[in-house]
């Protein structure tokens, strides 16, 4: 049966929903393939909006208009993730609300303009700090709204900077969501920067000391929150031998390839992370202590096995196995031949 | 309100004349509420505690942006970004140029000393022929950058751009009060400082009032 609440939209149209949900005021922006869509739709919803002359200008200025206190975004990719790492290393150190909607594209260098998972470790850990930031990877449409209105709430309610870290098939694809069932509170922002209130807010430091105490607190905060937003979805997981780990709609790809993988009665099960940023450790390792084998699958060179291996516990006694196509969409009949064979 | 806590600027620079020109201003005309002031790494990031006004860091190069972005969320505050000439005619170029040509309605401070002074006396875009830096020690043969002249091809007619020293503190505070209005009018102002650096210029005294004479010779003072 039709569902009439349902609507036909692209991920870039569900990105700007979501922006204007929150209630988003101003968007910064420099184009790029494959996110040039979600900037000209808000801009085509009537939004407030400027082009800047590169995304250095755009991310600075969202820092600005963050700290006025103003629901201010921006939308990047590859090489414009890259200048926006300026930016975002300010966010970081200055603990400013700061969201970036990015949409993977193949790389190094101009790459290709549609898709990879590339941009992953640039994501998680760019800049000159220690990774203190929220990074969200949806796996489909529905939750590619879910996960942006998170990451505004999230990251205006703890003062982290926040990416969605997507990909240019996911904002090109169109599709049916209920966007409906899907709304959210939406916390309230606030200027960091007062009216007549005389704010002296440094970010460079004289003392090694005064630095090591603003990360260290960053860091504490940062592990507070992690068990309330660390995210990730397990699935198939009970009496799994082999455990495929994936994001995003490699991930997405992946739960099909399970179902698929079982009809063959083969233990599989998936863990998903939708946060790459806090990492859900113990659900990981609780699961990962469980199976023989770990197949880590991404569209690069193990940029997500990287993060992952780094937080398993010695506990873990399987071996691991990789399909990894750099910059290279992965099909479910691939993931379901490949694992076949482990 | 924080704690005051003196300025760290060398002895004899410039800056301090600068910022407490900029502070008396605000506060005769009761601006100092509204006054917002980012400071480009460089020597301006000493600022920070400088006056009793809302203050912050960016990056070196970066102002420019982070100000407008303030000033479109916030269109009732006055908008300073303090910057060195490196910072605003370097780095920072691409970003000050868009926002003159935009109209962008910030005041930016250019605090021209012709060295990178933070990093210790490399080559500025404003450094003089035949002038010895860290990285031309035999003497600068390159072009010289002139700031608010190229930026006046571009702007808006009502925009405001001049230059003066920092031993003309009568001209900084009417030229202040003239970006001020300027900014309050919807406007684009660049207002360029010759400053002392007698760290790196290597002066004491009368030499350095000197040194910032000749450099009027090239760098016209004067609305432009
Ligand atoms: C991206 C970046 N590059 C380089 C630096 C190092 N750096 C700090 S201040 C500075 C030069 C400052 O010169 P200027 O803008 O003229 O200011 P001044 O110190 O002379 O007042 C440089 C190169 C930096 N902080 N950031
Ligand atoms: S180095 Fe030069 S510009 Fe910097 S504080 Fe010292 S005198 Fe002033
Ligand atoms: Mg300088």
């Amino acid at each position: 049966m039709y569902d009439v609440k349902k609507k036909f939209m692209t991920g870039a149209e569900i990105a700007t929903q979501a922006a204007i949900d929150f209630g988003a005021d101003t968007m910064y922006g420099y184009p790029i393939t494959p996110v040039t869509e979600v900037f000209t739709n808000w801009i085509k919803q009537g939004q407030k909006y400027l082009q800047t002359e590169d995304e250095i200008a755009a991310g600075f200025a969202v820092c600005g208009a963050v700290m006025a206190g103003q629901k201010a975004f921006t939308a990047t990719s590859g090489p414009g993730h890259i200048l926006m790492q300026d930016a975002l290393s300010m966010a970081e150190g200055m603990r400013l609300p700061f969201v970036a909607i990015v949409a993977q594209r193949g790389g190094p260098s101009s790459g290709t303009v549609i898709y990879s998972q590339q941009e992953t470790t640039l994501a998680c850990f760019g800049g000159n700090g220690e990774g203190l930031r929220l990074v969200y990877s949806p796996g489909t449409l529905a939750e590619l709204y879910t996960l942006i209105r998170r990451a505004f709430n999230e990251s205006w309610q703890y003062r982290f900077p926040a990416i969605i870290l997507t990909d240019g098939y996911t904002v090109k694809t169109r599709g049916l969501v209920d966007l409906e069932n899907l709304k959210v509170e939406n916390v309230a922002s606030a200027p960091l920067v007062k009216e007549g209130e005389i704010k002296h807010w440094p970010n460079i430091f004289t003392f090694e000391e005064e630095l090591y105490t603003e990360v260290m607190k960053s860091k504490a905060d940062f592990d507070k929150i992690t068990a309330g937003v660390a995210t990730a979805e397990e699935y198939q997981t009970e009496d799994a031998e082999i455990l495929l780990i994936a994001h995003g709609i490699v991930g997405a790809a992946t739960k099909v390839a399970v179902d698929q993988l079982r009809e063959a009665d083969k233990k599989v099960g998936l863990f998903r992370p939708i946060t790459l940023r806090p990492l859900a450790v113990p659900q990981l390792n609780s699961i990962a202590k469980k199976v023989k084998k770990i197949v880590f699958i991404e569209s690069s060179l193990g940029q997500l096995a990287r993060i992952i291996k780094d937080e398993l516990s010695p506990g873990v006694g399987a071996s691991f196995e990789y399909l990894q196509c750099p910059g290279l969409g992965i099909e479910i009949e691939e993931i379901v031949n490949q694992v076949s064979k482990f | 309100m924080p704690e005051y806590i003196p300025a760290k600027f060398c002895a004899g620079c410039g800056y301090p004349i600068i910022l407490m020109t900029l502070g008396r201003i605000l506060e005769q005309k009761q601006l100092s509420k509204k006054a917002v002031m980012g400071l480009d790494i460089g020597c301006s990031l000493l600022a920070i505690n400088a006056l009793p006004i809302n203050i912050f860091h960016t990056h070196h190069g970066r102002v420019t942006p982070t100000m407008l972005g303030f000033k479109r969320a916030r269109p009732d505050s006055l908008c300073f970004g303090l910057t060195g000439d490196g910072g605003a005619y370097a780095i920072g170029w691409q970003s000050l140029f868009h926002s003159a040509l935009r109209d962008e309605p910030i005041t930016v401070i250019v605090v021209n000393n012709t060295v990178y002074a933070m990093t210790g006396g490399q080559t500025a875009p404003t450094t003089l022929p035949g002038q010895k830096t860290d990285t031309n020690p035999n003497g600068y043969d390159g072009a010289t950058f002139f700031g608010p002249e190229s930026l006046r091809h571009i702007t808006h007619k009502d925009a405001y751009l001049a230059r003066t020293a920092a031993n003309n503190p009568k001209d900084i505070a009417t030229y202040i009060e003239k970006a001020i209005a300027t900014q309050s009018a919807g406007h684009f102002s660049l207002v360029e400082i010759l400053s002392f650096c007698p760290t790196n210029w290597k002066t004491v005294g009368k030499a350095t009032m000197d040194y910032v004479e000749n450099l009027k010779k090239v760098y016209k003072v004067g609305e432009i």
